[in-house]
């Protein structure tokens, strides 16, 4: 076992610092480290959008990240996107739309669909089926998603 | 969208679209799926798993993993107590205990690549990883089988040397043994008339092979099961399962232990689709929590949950289908044979009985075999053996309307199953909604619509399952407040505490958001089957609607107090109470339930259900493709799902269930397959090589509900998500027939095969 390193960063607006071993993966010390487990792991290997989680402004998938890597900058996870009292217009637009079933793929389609649409609050369906192809969902048949994604836009819009 | 009014429906509730109760926690990361426990002075557990298909385990030495710094525990099969042949109904499948323990850890030899064969909890993964790495295992490798027909060859290597065939003459029952020492664990036969002589008679007769490779579930959530076995003897599992009380037997007849003292915990399920209802750690994780004294979690990752769980079968088929000129069916002949994988227990019984459904038929020969391959034992896949069967049938009925020059569901309204008909199984049809789904198809936009343009097709194709009743337990309990509470046994896949909640806010006349409802653990609930077979919404329902009465009677009793009469005197309706001795009389339900204690004392009840009026339920689908026949990709152009819901219970879960059994089928058709290697190693264990849908690979999946009420529910509810993805794959493989004129009949039909199947046409 190689020795701990000491990780210095911010996530979600709090400054943090873990120790980590060096083959620890992002999400890993998210989940079993830092109890953070909005974050989901479904492969692995880059190949679901599970564990998308945003590093410093753009999202990555956490499981292919080095925990090591993440000193020195900021990491955004689905537990910070809501406030307090107040769901982010994605949030409440997966609820309205019931754009999920089991809800395992959803932290990851939330961070990705929350990325695009601060971008692009007015990308069309062909925008979003393209941005959202690296998150997989096994029980909806993304329907109910996209058109989540799409009314989240109005809304970030001000529509 | 989701709404809390649907002018179609005829109830207030049963048939809106509320916010699910449960969803919150979703949306926001706080829900807690079974990944996601941590338990304090937990360890983490890891499977070693063996490299071969087939192989006899000569030797395992532990001892060195078990000296690695770290390393707390490593078990093996003889920690494991003796477990005696029993056969038991589990869920959709049938299985044995013995075999389900040998399956946790194999017993003398490992059947397929993956079998679990030791185990070990370390203080984190990695060491317990590093350890895998230290157990030596001396196997003597033995040639494995790998499809039906190479396990049925002339001198096959025997996966179990004392297996031989049965003859099974329904589903669900063991059969009687032949004695013959084989690799089909079993035969089903049904038939009726005189097939051989109505082909003879026919004016068309259409026969064609098929064959499909295995396939997942592809739930994104792995397996996982955290276990703790306290020192008083007590044992608790905690784990993503659909269903807690067959994982509770099963764990306490593979470690001999009562049922009492075995407790299961369902945690929040991240996708089951039939594949979560077997335990495949928690014995292991049980005997490594008895030897360290502390919890232990075990979680597969995904190669692990590909390799080690259970998909569902591959197969060989054969439909022959004939007609006379008028568009009658004369007979159909089905011959299929389904990998059961390891272990016997494919679901080729449900395949057999279910993909003649759609038409009545006078003569019929249906085959089914179970035959053992050196691959993971398969577990249900939402409508377990039916969408394959119904690939054989429908694509061949398509090409029989195509040669008598009918149109394709015109000839399916010709030979209609209607109430009343009998079912090849020799079961009759209740009411049932076949011919409304396909005049539904007839009516609908998407059908009317031509489809234009080079290499473009549209394909229809119906399907139809059974449904599961099944028993459940629901307990309801009145609140000071006229708020309730509803605790049932049933795990809560996609918003089934919701589609119960409404049923029960319908009989009070209140609103489901005064209702909290919770999934009961097996200590604090009655025995309930697992949330699968289309079941949870229909029979827990049931269950949840008998507890909500009793409930009521007892607050007519409290009414009936206050007002000096008699309970038979006091009705319910419109939310109150009235008596109807005395109009003056009334009190709301919420002004009772704040009465409750000076009457009486507090207000519960349970109930348990077993239904035996199980609406079955049929879908028809049409889709349109595009073939680029440049590089064989299919794009789909527009997909239509039908299905006869019953009454819808919440609307847009059932779009969505519709919507994601169809996208399943989908993938199924067109990219999803276990590829293996011939020393049987699955080639594609992630999901980069096996390739499901993404949102690039799909337009939208519109539905349209069919509600033919289901006369066996209060409310007319039917079961809704297993249907959705039998239609399928005949229905894309009738649009690429169309869009190219070429018939596959091997899946998936990938670019590759499109390919070579338009050479092959030249
Ligand atoms: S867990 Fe990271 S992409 Fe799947
Ligand atoms: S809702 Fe289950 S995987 Fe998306």
């Amino acid at each position: 076992m190689a020795d701990k390193i000491h990780v210095k960063t911010n996530i979600n607006g709090n400054d943090i610092d873990f120790l980590c071993e060096p083959r620890q993966s992002l999400l890993e010390v998210l989940r079993d480290n830092l109890d953070m487990t909005g974050t989901k792991e479904g492969c692995g290997d880059g190949n679901c959008g599970a564990c998308t989680v945003f590093l410093d402004g753009r999202i990555v998938d956490s499981c292919l990240v080095l925990a090591v890597e993440v000193d020195g900058k900021s990491v955004s996870t689905i537990e910070g996107v809501a406030d307090v009292d107040k769901l982010h217009p994605v949030q409440e637009a997966f609820l309205e739309h019931a754009a999920l079933q089991c809800g395992i793929c959803t932290p990851g389609f939330i961070m990705a669909s929350k990325a695009l649409l601060e971008r692009e609050p007015d990308a069309d369906e062909g925008r979003i089926r393209l941005w959202l192809a690296g998150n997989l969902c096994r029980c909806t048949g993304y329907d109910k998603i996209i058109r989540a994604v799409q009314s989240a836009g109005e809304t970030m819009q001000g529509n | 969208m989701t709404s809390t009014s649907n002018p179609k429906s005829k109830y207030n509730v049963v048939g809106t679209s509320p916010i699910r109760h449960d969803v919150l926690g979703r949306v926001t990361g706080k829900a807690k799926y079974g990944v996601d426990l941590r338990l304090t002075g937990m360890l983490f557990g890891k499977t070693l798993r063996s490299p071969h298909a087939h192989a006899r385990i000569r030797k395992i030495d532990t001892s060195k993993a078990e000296a690695h710094p770290g390393v707390r525990a490593v078990v093996t099969t003889s920690d494991m107590p003796i477990v005696n042949d029993e056969v038991a109904d589990f869920g959709e499948t049938m299985a044995n205990y013995r075999l389900l323990a040998e399956l946790c850890l194999a017993n003398g030899k490992v059947l397929y690549k993956g079998h679990a064969v030791a185990a070990v909890a370390a203080d984190d993964i990695h060491i317990a990883e590093e350890a895998l790495d230290l157990i030596e295992v001396e196997y003597e490798v033995l040639p494995p089988v790998l499809t039906v027909q190479q396990a049925m060859a002339e001198g096959a290597p025997l996966l179990h040397e004392v297996m031989t065939t049965r003859d099974v003459a329904a589903r669900f029952t063991r059969g009687t043994d032949t004695g013959v020492a084989s690799n089909i664990a079993s035969r089903i036969v049904f038939q009726g008339g005189d097939p051989e002589a109505a082909f003879k008679n026919s004016d068309v007769v259409v026969e064609r092979e098929f064959n499909t490779k295995m396939v997942h579930q592809g739930y994104i959530e792995p397996h996982n099961e955290t276990a703790f076995w306290a020192p008083d003897g007590h044992l608790t599992i905690w784990t993503s399962t659909q269903g807690a009380f067959g994982v509770r037997t099963q764990i306490s007849k593979t470690l001999g232990l009562p049922e009492a003292h075995v407790k299961v915990i369902p945690m929040e399920v991240g996708g089951g689709f039939g594949g979560k209802i077997r335990s495949y750690m928690g014995p292991t994780a049980a005997l490594l929590s008895k030897k360290t004294g502390r919890p232990v979690k075990i979680v597969m990752n995904r190669k692990e949950v590909f390799e080690s769980s259970g998909p569902t079968s591959g197969s060989n088929m054969r439909a022959k289908i004939g007609a006379n000129k008028d568009g009658k069916i004369t007979a159909a002949e089905v011959y299929l044979a389904y990998e059961a994988g390891a272990y016997p227990g494919s679901p080729v019984a449900a395949g057999a009985s279910t993909c003649l459904s759609p038409y009545n038929l006078e003569n019929f020969f249906v085959e089914g075999l179970d035959v053992v391959v050196n691959k993971p034992q398969v577990s249900a896949y939402r409508a377990p053996g039916s969408p394959g069967a119904a690939l054989a049938v429908e694509t061949v009925i398509d090409e029989v309307a195509e040669k008598l020059g009918i149109d394709p569901i015109d000839f399916r309204l010709k030979n209609a199953t209607k109430e009343g008909d009998r079912q090849v199984s020799g079961v009759v049809f209740p009411r049932i909604g076949c011919v409304e789904v396909e005049e539904a198809i007839k009516n609908s936009d998407h059908y009317n619509t031509p489809l234009e343009g080079k290499n473009r097709g549209r394909g229809t194709a119906m399907g139809w399952w059974f449904n599961g009743g099944n028993a459940s337990t629901a307990m309801v309990t009145v609140n000071s407040d006229g708020t309730v509470g509803l605790v049932t046994g049933s795990v809560d896949l996609a918003g089934t505490r919701t589609a119960i909640s409404m049923q029960v806010a319908e009989v009070l006349g209140i609103t489901p958001d005064e209702i909290y409802p919770s999934v009961g653990d097996t200590d604090s609930i009655g025995w309930t089957g697992p949330s699968g077979g289309s079941r949870t919404t229909f029979s827990t329902g049931i269950a949840a609607i008998q507890a909500t009465n009793l409930v009521l009677d007892e607050m007519k009793k409290r009414a009936a107090l206050l007002w000096e009469t008699q309970p038979d005197d006091v009705t319910f309706e419109n939310n109150s109470f009235i008596s109807n001795k005395n109009s003056e009389d009334t009190i709301s339900f919420k002004d009772l339930a704040g009465k409750l204690m000076g009457t009486g004392g507090p207000v519960s009840a349970s109930s348990t259900s077993n239904p035996t009026q199980v609406g079955s339920a049929f879908g028809g689908h049409i889709c349109d493709v595009e073939v680029d026949t440049d590089t064989g990709k299919v794009t789909v152009l527009r997909y239509t799902a039908l299905q006869d819901v019953g009454q819808a219970a919440h609307q847009s879960y059932c779009e969505s269930q519709v919507q994601g059994g169809a996208v399943q089928g989908i993938g199924w058709a067109l990219n999803e397959e276990y590829y293996y290697t011939d020393d049987g190693t699955m080639a594609n264990s992630t999901f980069l090589d096996y390739r499901m849908p993404t949102t690039l690979d799909l337009p939208m999946i519109d539905t349209i509900l069919v509600e033919v009420p289901n006369p066996g529910h209060p409310f007319g509810i039917r079961g809704v998500g297993e249907v959705p993805i039998v239609p399928p794959l005949a229905a894309v493989a009738n649009a690429i027939a169309d869009a190219i004129g070429v018939r596959l009949t091997e899946l998936p039909m990938n670019p590759g095969s499109i390919l070579a199947a338009l050479k092959d046409k030249k």
